[in-house]
């Protein structure tokens, strides 16, 4: 549906310009949510905006549904993003026009009746579920209501791709939720396309189907949501998959000298993650058998990502014989850190 | 009553039909000078914010353009202005004196000053619903009309109370150059010791402000949601 060929954008000169996208090339199937994750400056919000060409790419191509953008003139590119609907952090409802209108915008030139665009209306506010919302006025929102609206709006046109930038950023997290589910669902009832930008990892565990992580301008790693989770390549993306994940607070502890991770001489701390189906082995008192060590479990997290579980724990490893336990569990597909030795 | 109104204000009530005359003068420049001050210096809003830098329909050499000449006017003192343009005036109207003859340097006054209250009312339209109706397909007049005026409409009334109540102030020098209305008729007896007409004159031009400031705060509340 959406094809980014070897797409960048530099702001300002070429030397001393902002490198923001780098040589990207993304491809993302018809009726997929795919997320774009990063930290903020690495480009992700620039990418998402080249997918409608609200940001023109300084070299590459976009094709969405089969016709490339980048080589539309304005008013057959204007006629296109009619398809491609977006949705944004701030939401960006017209706070002087009511609920009603807001969804009703884009239908101006549709060339519906009076009567079919009150029908749509109506039958989109049902859908984000605001039926009674129709006279109120933006002001008189909260986020997650504000959000919906937004939604609608995006609707009404009848996209084909839908991309959100951070749209959940701005909300909490049961409103996130809530939000997150309603894609989900319109994307399951419509088949439309979903590009996903955010900065929670959460957010894409929760709904994504595959992911690319964009780091300094450059999408550097590409994947199914469970590849990528099970087994990152890069710093960065661990370092977004320990967002999620309470493994992570294993190092302030280590950090702060705490007592719950003082060691014994010949004790290690190790965070183990599992790959693919081997979480529900049982790996740990397999080596607490065959090796007589003694695994003291710290933290787990266990997940389940696509209907697939995923997870780890951080231990305690005591015993004659931890190095030999430790290899074992590498050669069983366990990635093992020993974060710390007594 | 007319006793002590004859002992309040001699000189008033002396000569009502002047007064009256003058105040007829002061509605008629108003009533000339502001629809076609507001249209023009909404018009010029528009083409100068979608003309600047980053604006929709951006043009440098517009943009430059218009900026200079609308400080230029709004630098001058609006009495020189009036002094300034009479040579205009007298080939566009015939005359520089009178109702006729007020019309050009107010307009020159106030267009500049509401172009500017526009562009500050549509400046505080959100750039992130510029970029949403641009991603809804929206065409450059859309987004000027839909957009950008449509949501500024509570700042725009607010910016023309202002440009009409200093129009009001403006009427009023312009009288010291010869255009009647009420300023004339308060500095030519105001200077020969009959203080009696200043105060009445302040106290009509006086009203005529509350009455424009009241209504433009009504309607841009009602603007307002």
């Amino acid at each position: 549906m959406i094809k980014l060929e070897q797409v960048s954008k530099t702001f300002g000169s070429e030397e001393a310009g902002v490198h923001a996208v780098r040589d990207v090339t993304l491809h993302i199937a018809p009726g997929e949510i795919f997320g774009i994750i990063g930290y903020s400056g690495a480009g992700k919000s620039t990418l998402v905006r080249c997918i409608n060409l609200l940001e023109r790419p300084t070299a590459g191509t976009v094709t969405v549904d089969g016709r490339e953008l980048t080589r539309m003139p304005e008013r057959e590119l204007r006629q296109a993003r009619k398809k491609i609907s977006m949705i944004f952090q701030q939401f960006n409802l017209m706070p002087s026009r009511t609920v009603e209108q807001n969804v009703a915008f884009p239908l101006k030139g549709s060339g519906l009746s009076k009567e079919a665009v009150a029908d749509k209306v109506k039958e989109l506010l049902a859908l984000v579920d605001l039926p009674d919302k129709a006279e109120a006025y933006p002001s008189q929102l909260s986020g997650g209501q504000k959000q919906r609206v937004a939604i609608a709006r995006a609707l009404a046109s009848d996209p084909k791709v839908l991309l959100c930038d951070e749209a959940t950023s701005a909300l909490d997290p049961q409103t996130t939720q809530s939000i997150l589910r309603l894609i989900k669902d319109i994307n399951r009832k419509t088949g439309i396309t979903v590009v996903v930008i955010t900065h929670e990892m959460a957010v894409v565990k929760e709904i994504c189907h595959r992911v690319a992580v964009m780091d300094g301008g450059f999408v550097v790693e590409e994947g199914s949501v469970f590849d990528v989770f099970s087994n990152p390549r890069q710093p960065v993306t661990r370092s977004f998959i320990a967002t999620t994940s309470n493994l992570s607070k294993i190092e302030e502890l280590i950090a702060a000298n705490d007592p719950m991770v003082a060691l014994k001489p010949g004790e290690v701390i190790a965070r183990l993650n599992y790959g693919q189906g081997n979480v529900a082995e049982a790996t740990i008192s397999e080596i607490s058998r065959r090796f007589g060590v003694d695994v003291s479990i710290l933290f787990s997290n266990v997940e389940i990502i696509d209907g697939q579980s995923l997870g780890g724990l951080v231990a305690t490893v005591s015993g004659e014989q931890v190095r030999e336990a430790i290899a074992y569990l590498s050669e069983k597909d366990v990635v093992v850190e020993v974060l710390k030795r007594g | 009553m007319a006793d002590f109104l004859n002992s309040i204000i001699p000189n008033v009530m002396d000569k009502p039909d002047l007064l009256w005359k003058a105040f007829v003068e002061t509605i008629q420049m108003l009533a000339i000078t502001t629809p076609i001050s507001l249209a023009l210096g909404l018009f010029l809003g528009v083409v100068v914010v979608a003309a600047k830098p980053g604006g929709i329909l951006q043009n440098r050499a517009v943009s430059l353009i218009m900026g200079k000449v609308i400080d230029l006017f709004r630098s001058i003192p609006f009495i020189l202005l009036a002094l300034l343009l009479i040579p205009v005036t007298r080939r566009i109207m015939g005359t520089f004196i009178g109702v006729r003859g007020a019309v050009i340097p107010l307009l020159f006054g106030t267009v500049p000053f509401f172009t500017r209250q526009v562009e500050t009312a549509m400046a505080e339209v959100s750039p992130g619903l510029i970029e949403a109706a641009q991603s809804m397909g929206c065409s450059p007049n859309d987004i000027l009309w839909r957009v950008y005026l449509k949501e500024s409409i509570p700042g725009i009334i607010r910016g023309a109370t202002i440009t009409v109540v200093s129009l009001i102030g403006f009427t009023a020098m312009a009288g010291a150059v010869g255009a009647g209305g009420l300023g004339n008729f308060a500095i030519s007896y105001g200077t020969r010791n009959q203080t009696d007409i200043v105060y009445v004159v302040v106290l009509i031009v006086l009203i005529m402000v509350s009455i424009i400031q009241y209504i433009g705060n009504k309607l841009a509340a009602k603007a307002t949601h």
